[in-house]
């Protein structure tokens, strides 16, 4: 059974949250999360780059590297070209989705440059921090392995999806994060705890908080 | 001398997760148990000491513009093997709990970050002693983490239980309960966090102690110390010496 937009909304963005339950992009979210104007401009970057990403390695995950079924053809097969029995998983994934995500974000990067400066001027400094943001690269991991198909992943339109709702599950905890971080700045806290020990322990009461929406409307992640 | 300082100094006063705070993710998902920690930190310590010694090799034929693909392109290969090997070696069960994290390895910033500080201004025999330390450090660190993550949270270690299961109704030792939580995700934050206060109040208690030492030895004896509480580096603003890198 092929899974629902919503269900995939609800379970990216608040059961599985990327950051709170996935641990993924734990470094910009508390690096990037004293103030609330740089937490929205990663957000929204992310968001961005995890949508165009999560596409692109799915369409490589299903169409060149995983072996032709009934679901979906290797393009490599059609052409004639040899493709081993359990395709080129295990020895080009890692690989081709790093350079797929990094070559992505330089794209993306110049694109933005050229034809709209506003938001390159907004997002800009963010970009290249996302190369090595664990949360996209996780993402696109996840989608070829979660809800329920582990064999094939995702397909494209759906890992899109779930790409954007993950880029917002990141959004909506960087800005509670710094929120929270902007109000403790201005209290005393034990020297010992002053910084990031008490973010983290902060960021254990969000995700404790977050629990609570295991299982809501009975979607099981 | 200063190879095997390189090695020495690199787990404790340069650890990667306390002090450099790099290598978040990792640390944060697979630390339930010790036995994955283990299998964690050994998969990205390979990864580090071949990427290091290869880095090292080959840095000066790197284009200064295009070093940081290079570095991807080359973590990625080691990756690719060491996934291979950890599918081959490992028990399933460590390979399931590890799940993603280990292509994840690919993006961890301890590697780049030792690439680009390290092993593109150093020799190959100083970057594998900074690989292997730093890899010491980032097993301490998981280990310290999961330990308590698991005794706590699981009442086991390393797999075999600590506790008395219940024969009947009658213990002899008051059943110990798990702290379910703290092997769930909010265990994780609150652990880490609980820690790396640890880790700051001893590294506060050292800098004054050594401050207590060194006052007698500043010739200006006779004249009013300024109050403890009242000098710039006492003070809570303080800058903590590491912010995550993002």
């Amino acid at each position: 059974m092929e899974v629902g937009y919503l269900e995939l909304a609800v379970g990216s963005i608040l059961i599985s949250n990327v950051v709170l339950a996935k641990f993924l992009g734990l470094c910009p979210f508390f690096g990037v999360s004293r103030r609330t104007s740089d937490a929205v401009g990663m957000g929204l970057a992310v968001i961005f780059v995890m949508s165009i990403a999560s596409a692109a390695t799915a369409l490589i995950y299903r169409h060149l590297l995983l072996p032709t079924n009934l679901e979906h053809t290797n393009l490599l097969g059609v052409l004639g070209l040899p493709v081993p029995e359990g395709g080129y998983v295990l020895i080009l994934k890692t690989i081709s989705f790093i350079l797929v995500i990094a070559g992505l974000v330089q794209f993306v990067e110049m694109v933005l440059k050229k034809s709209a400066p506003a938001l390159y001027r907004a997002l800009g400094i963010y970009l290249p921090l996302i190369t090595t943001n664990c949360a996209v690269m996780g993402m696109a991991l996840l989608n070829t392995e979660a809800w329920r198909d582990p064999a094939n992943g995702l397909p494209v339109h759906l890992a899109t999806v779930n790409g954007f709702c993950g880029g917002v599950g990141f959004l909506l905890a960087m800005l509670l994060m710094s929120g929270i971080r902007q109000r403790l700045a201005e209290r005393r806290v034990p020297k010992a705890l002053q910084g990031l020990p008490i973010a983290f322990i902060s960021a254990g009461l969000m995700a404790l908080a977050f629990m609570g929406f295991t299982k809501l409307f009975g979607i099981a992640v | 001398m200063s190879l095997l300082k390189e090695l020495t100094d690199k787990p404790i006063k340069h650890n990667p997760v306390f002090v450099l705070v790099l290598g978040l993710c990792p640390t944060l998902a697979v630390t339930t148990s010790v036995k994955n920690g283990v299998a964690m930190a050994a998969a990205a310590t390979a990864v580090l000491v071949c990427a290091n010694i290869l880095i090292s090799l080959i840095r000066r034929f790197i284009p200064n513009q295009i070093r940081i693909a290079c570095y991807i392109v080359v973590i990625a290969g080691f990756v690719t093997m060491v996934e291979i090997a950890m599918k081959a070696i490992a028990p399933e069960a460590i390979n399931m709990a590890l799940g993603i994290f280990i292509p994840l390895i690919v993006v961890n910033c301890i590697i780049l970050g030792r690439a680009e500080a390290f092993a593109s201004k150093h020799g190959p025999l100083a970057s594998l002693m900074d690989g292997l330390g730093i890899g010491v450090g980032f097993l301490l660190a998981l280990v310290a983490i999961s330990l308590v993550r698991e005794v706590l949270g699981a009442g086991t270690l390393w797999g075999y239980r600590l506790t008395p299961v219940a024969v009947g109704h009658t213990t002899v030792i008051p059943q110990y309960v798990p702290m379910t939580v703290l092997g769930m995700a909010p265990g994780a934050f609150i652990v880490i966090g609980l820690l790396f206060g640890l880790f700051y109040w001893a590294g506060n208690r050292r800098r004054d102690a050594a401050r207590l030492v060194a006052v007698p030895a500043v010739p200006q004896v006779a004249r009013d110390f300024p109050k403890p509480k009242k000098t710039p580096a006492q003070r809570p603003s303080e800058p903590r010496p590491s912010e995550p890198r993002p």
